[in-house]
């Protein structure tokens, strides 16, 4: 075990392993989902595994670069990053290429480059660098109002090339300023519009209006200090107010193909002959993906012998559905390990960060923690049918360079701002 | 508390998951099958159907190539229907009707468009089936029938149902499986086992590569051909007496218990239940409910066994000691018990001693001696169940435990079975009409056959069976063992005796065959059909068993033909023929054979159904027909194939 004043082990050597882990056994998986024809071939530099072998030997490289840099320049230079990070995203709307309707890419020749994969961490340095400026109490409504702006700027940059699971990868910003002192009300109105939105769309307004106010009135009734009549009255008439709006946004706002995966995921649609129709169209994917998982059993099929891996039955899936890969080839012993794994990762970054003695470093390790998250529960939840289908990749593991770097960078940063942390004056 | 809010949703986060995957993956999974996997596709190798030979090794049953046009429904696209239709011999109507089927079967998988077609229909789609994308043309392999004859013998192979496929893994949708005859019986012999390779298929259904390299793929095991015991021409020679009649006949070689003919009337050509004509084919024979011709009468068809019977009274009543060969019984045109009489055909004051009364066919006789079986004791009820212990012994009452697909038990009453009708008392005299082979008796013509080859063999039999040999393969020790009955073999020459004096001077001398010593013995059987709710008595049955030669058996057999009336009006003349067919190979008494083939039952079986009143027995005349012309040149081009 590394100590704290040992100097030749400064950095997380956990959080390297753990790092390693996961790239290391994303691309077996990678490899399995996306060798052709039944029997592996050598590589030819064409496929996406052999790809991705390139992709994580650059990886190296820029981690001994984000860790040779000095750990002061992130937060000095935090500003400078995020800028450089709005602009890139900007000129991505411009001169980006468009691959699966999302214009998030830029084309060098032979190889494409998504500059939202980066922005995650330019974000994380600039909330980390605003929050822990003297001058900035999160208690005030306007420094609120400015670091929500410093997240939504790259969020929305993101909506507009048309990719809404990137977009949704900012909500993990929660967390972290939740964790510095953001008021309390976020978080119920957060969790309420949650609770009420899914109630709605599955029981219907009334049911969530009944559930609404006999939790309202147990509450109420179980304070031994009554808080004023009025305010009990005002989150019930507010709950059935949000109750209609998102019955009204679901029948006619949300498009159709969003309404369909909605329906899915809260098992809406009874009718075996609708529901077959989605399993072939909408939740073709998701329906594959599920009956690749299930097919693994306990120990899974062996490394490579993944019948509805080889078959390519899951599209996508060494990018957005590698975890199906784990699934069938690894079993649950794979697929809980990946689960482990990726738990001690974020749990093991959250604890270094609540070491850190700097808040610049604590609130960049949190956000850390809460991308990978963030990631993590979309991703993994998105494959098994627990969550909406929202394209993201799981991170460390999916295809994909900028992906990959990006995850690197985010993380390698704090790995940096970490060993720095006995240096600190 | 602030700091936790993250930790807690990750260790949340990661119980969920730990429990959804445990749900997907332990839970709801029941173990992975490479069967049952539809990543993998599973292409069967269908190996040649054994052949089947008869016993002299002449080919009765092969195979044929037959094409089946399927579809894939995803894969057609729009084509000149007009032309395909003109081609596949279907209207527009049916195109639609079979495409909607199989879409709703699958649209990617393969469903059968049109089954089996012709070979000249099939040269000529061969040509052009390129033009019609989704659909292609699928070999298989159909049963050919090299003769005409055989029916009942060899059965039919058609489509496995869902029961068969439940039951039985080996056998998935489309599968053929042999449904009657040797064909059932010998299924797995004569399928062999069939091959699968495990092909890698990717979500487009479109194969990538054999599944890790073919290691759990498996070769076609051929299926073996078998040699039955039939003798073709006899039983062609059998089929063709048997025209315009319904019964059952049953020829055994006494020293193997081989069944040399086995037929049923009316019968059917076996080529009728082949390829696409066999479920119309099959459905008109299934519903003829009043020839039944699917019905195998020997061994299938129960029926009391008449004076045959009285063999076996009699040879139990030596057994039993309870009469002497030589003892002689008085016939005063009858036998009168208690305040009831049976009659008898003797003139009155005949004295008999066994070997004439069997040449006779005394009932008084018989009922006497069954009466001294009975009251052995001096008490019926363990006399009947002695009684009833020697006759299954002979295998009576029981499946013969044989290999063939059908059959029935028969009925041979003990005690228990008169429990119900006679709880208390129960005197021989209850039962007399055993004696003479009719009450509750019940045998099948196999089972009679049976019984006459184990008097041919002076007290033992050999299970009967149709099989002789498999290629590569042994056949049961059961058919080569004998079955003992429990009557000692001395007993038997005084029996056998009278059967010989049947023939010589009895009811049968006029169906005698120069230089062969046949034992024989009539029965006439009472019986009974119900019309519009009324029992009504037909014309007797005819019924004949016979053996020959008398000293060293070759040939045993039961015939049964319905509505004959007496034993030797049809029974025994075809007997008689039969017998000479299978050691002559000629026929020296072809006055009979005329008398057959020119003589019809068929006006008997039109009676019941022709909702008018008609006498039977003495009351009936026999119908003449001609000789039918058509029937007699497909007999003689079977035999040229034989
Ligand atoms: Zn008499």
């Amino acid at each position: 075990m590394l100590r704290e004043t040992d100097r030749h082990f400064k950095f997380d050597w956990i959080t390297i392993i753990l790092f390693f882990l996961l790239v290391g056994f994303g691309w077996l998986n990678i490899l399995s989902a996306s060798h052709t024809g039944t029997t592996l071939e050598y590589f030819n530099f064409q496929d996406p595994y052999s790809k991705q072998l390139v992709f994580i030997l650059l990886s190296v490289v820029l981690i001994i670069v984000t860790l040779s840099i000095d750990a002061k320049f992130y937060e000095r230079f935090s500003s400078v990053i995020y800028i450089i990070a709005l602009l890139s995203l900007v000129g991505v709307l411009i001169f980006g290429k468009t691959i699966n309707g999302s214009t998030s890419w830029y084309s060098l020749g032979i190889m494409t480059f998504q500059p939202g994969e980066f922005a995650k961490a330019a974000t994380g340095l600039a909330v980390a660098k605003y929050i822990s400026d003297l001058h900035t109490d999160i208690k005030h409504f306007k420094d609120q109002i400015r670091v929500f702006a410093i997240i939504a700027i790259p969020a929305i940059l993101i909506l507009l090339q048309n990719d809404t699971g990137s977009t949704l990868v900012y909500a993990s910003f929660f967390f972290v300023l939740y964790r510095e002192g953001l008021p309390k009300v976020y978080l119920i109105i957060a969790m309420l519009v949650i609770i009420i939105g899914m109630l709605t769309l599955k029981f219907g307004i009334l049911i969530t209006t009944i559930i609404a106010i006999i939790s309202v009135l147990v509450y109420y009734f179980t304070r031994r200090k009554k808080p004023a009549i009025l305010q009990p009255i005002f989150i019930v008439v507010v709950s059935i107010l949000f109750s209609f709006v998102v019955r009204y946004a679901y029948n006619n706002i949300i498009p159709f193909h969003q309404k369909d995966r909605i329906s899915i995921w809260l098992r809406l649609e009874k009718d075996p002959a609708e529901l077959l129709k989605m399993r072939q169209t909408v939740a073709y994917n998701l329906n594959e993906s599920e009956k690749a998982i299930s097919s693994g059993g306990f120990y899974g099929k062996g490394f490579l012998e993944g019948t509805r891996t080889t078959g390519k039955f899951v599209p996508e899936q060494h990018t957005d559905y590698i975890f199906s890969t784990v699934g069938e080839e690894w079993g649950f012993i794979g697929t809980f390990g990946v689960v482990l794994v990726f738990v001690l990762l974020i749990i093991r970054i959250l604890h270094l960060s609540e070491l850190q003695k700097s808040q610049f470093s604590r609130v960049y390790g949190y956000s850390v923690a809460s991308i990978f998250f963030i990631h993590f529960m979309i991703n993994i939840g998105m494959v098994m049918g627990l969550i909406p289908t929202i394209g993201i990749p799981l991170p460390l593991f999916s295809y994909g360079g900028s992906g990959l770097w990006g995850f690197t960078i985010l993380l390698f940063i704090f790995v940096k701002l970490d060993s720095n942390r006995i240096n600190e004056w | 508390m602030r700091q936790f809010l993250l930790f807690i949703s990750v260790v949340i986060v990661g119980l969920l998951f730990t429990a959804r995957l445990f749900y997907l993956q332990v839970y709801s999974s029941d173990g992975y099958s490479l069967f049952d996997d539809n990543a993998i596709r599973k292409v069967y190798n269908y190996p040649k159907r054994g052949f089947v030979y008869d016993r002299n090794g002449k080919l009765l049953v092969a195979n044929q190539p037959s094409y089946d046009v399927m579809v894939i429904p995803r894969e057609v696209k729009p084509l000149d229907t007009l032309e395909f239709c003109q081609l596949l011999k279907i209207d527009n109507e049916q195109f639609k009707k079979r495409l909607d089927k199989a879409k709703n079967y699958s649209f990617r998988l393969p469903s059968v468009f049109v089954s089996q077609l012709s070979k000249e229909d099939y040269a000529i789609l061969q040509e052009k089936m390129r033009k019609y994308e989704g659909f292609y043309i699928q070999r298989r392999s159909l049963r050919q029938y090299e003769t005409t004859i055989g029916a009942n013998v060899l059965g039919d192979i058609g489509e496995v149902n869902y029961a068969i496929i439940d039951d039985d893994p080996y056998y998935k949708m489309g599968d053929l499986i042999g449904k009657q005859g040797v064909e059932s019986s010998y299924e797995t012999v004569l399928r062999g086992k069939k091959g699968i390779q495990f092909i890698q298929k990717d979500r487009f259904n479109r194969n990538i590569g054999p599944y890790k390299n073919g290691t759990y793929d498996t070769i076609p095991e051929p299926g073996k051909d078998i040699k039955i015991t039939i003798d073709a021409k006899l039983q062609a020679y059998g089929e063709l007496l048997m025209q315009n009649k319904r019964g059952g006949i049953i020829a055994l070689e006494p020293q193997t218990g081989e069944i040399l003919a086995m037929i049923s009337a009316p019968t059917y050509d076996p080529n009728a239940l082949v390829g696409r004509k066999r479920s119309k084919n099959f459905t008109k024979l299934y519903y003829d409910t009043i020839a039944k011709p699917l019905f195998n009468r020997s061994l299938q068809g129960v029926y009391e066994p008449g004076s045959p019977f009285k063999l076996l009274t009699g040879i139990i009543a030596l057994q039993e000691a309870v009469i002497d060969p030589s003892e002689k019984i008085t016939c005063y045109r009858g036998y009168k018990y208690g305040n009831r009489f049976m009659k008898c055909h003797c003139v009155s004051g005949t004295r008999h001693d066994m070997v004439s009364a069997i040449e006779n066919s005394c009932n008084a006789y018989f009922a006497s001696t069954y009466r001294r079986i009975l009251d052995k004791n001096g008490n019926a009820s363990t006399g009947i169940d002695r009684w009833s212990t020697h006759l299954k012994s002979f295998g009576l009452g029981s499946y013969l435990n044989n290999d063939l697909s059908v059959g029935q038990p028969g009925r041979i009453p003990d005690r228990e079975y008169y429990s119900k009708i006679y709880p208390n008392t129960f005197y021989s005299t209850y039962t007399i009409s055993n004696a003479i082979g009719q009450g509750e008796v019940a045998t099948t013509p196999i089972q009679l056959a049976n019984v006459v080859a184990a008097i041919a063999n002076r007290g033992h039999y050999f299970t009967p069976h149709i099989i002789k040999s498999i290629t590569k393969d042994t056949i049961p020790d059961k058919y080569s063992t004998p079955n003992y009955t429990t009557i000692d073999k001395k007993h038997f020459d005084p029996i056998v005796e009278g059967m010989y004096q049947v023939y010589k001077k009895g009811t049968a001398s006029y169906l005698k065959v120069d230089g062969i010593d046949i034992c024989g013995k009539t029965g006439t059987v009472e019986n009974f059909t119900t019309i519009d709710g009324v029992r009504t008595q037909l014309t007797d049955h005819s019924i004949f068993v016979a053996f020959a030669p008398k000293d060293d058996p070759k040939i045993a057999i039961a015939v049964f033909v319905e509505n004959g009336y007496w034993g030797s009006r049809f029974a025994g003349k075809i007997a008689s023929l039969m017998i000479e067919k299978f050691i002559k190979g000629t026929i020296s008494r072809t006055d009979l054979e005329q008398w057959l083939l020119t003589h019809s039952l068929e006006n008997e079986y039109a009676k019941p159904q022709s909702g008018e009143a008609f006498g039977i027995n003495r009351q009936t005349q026999l119908q003449v027909v001609p000789v039918d012309k058509e029937a007699l040149t497909i007999y003689e081009d079977n035999n040229e194939k034989l």
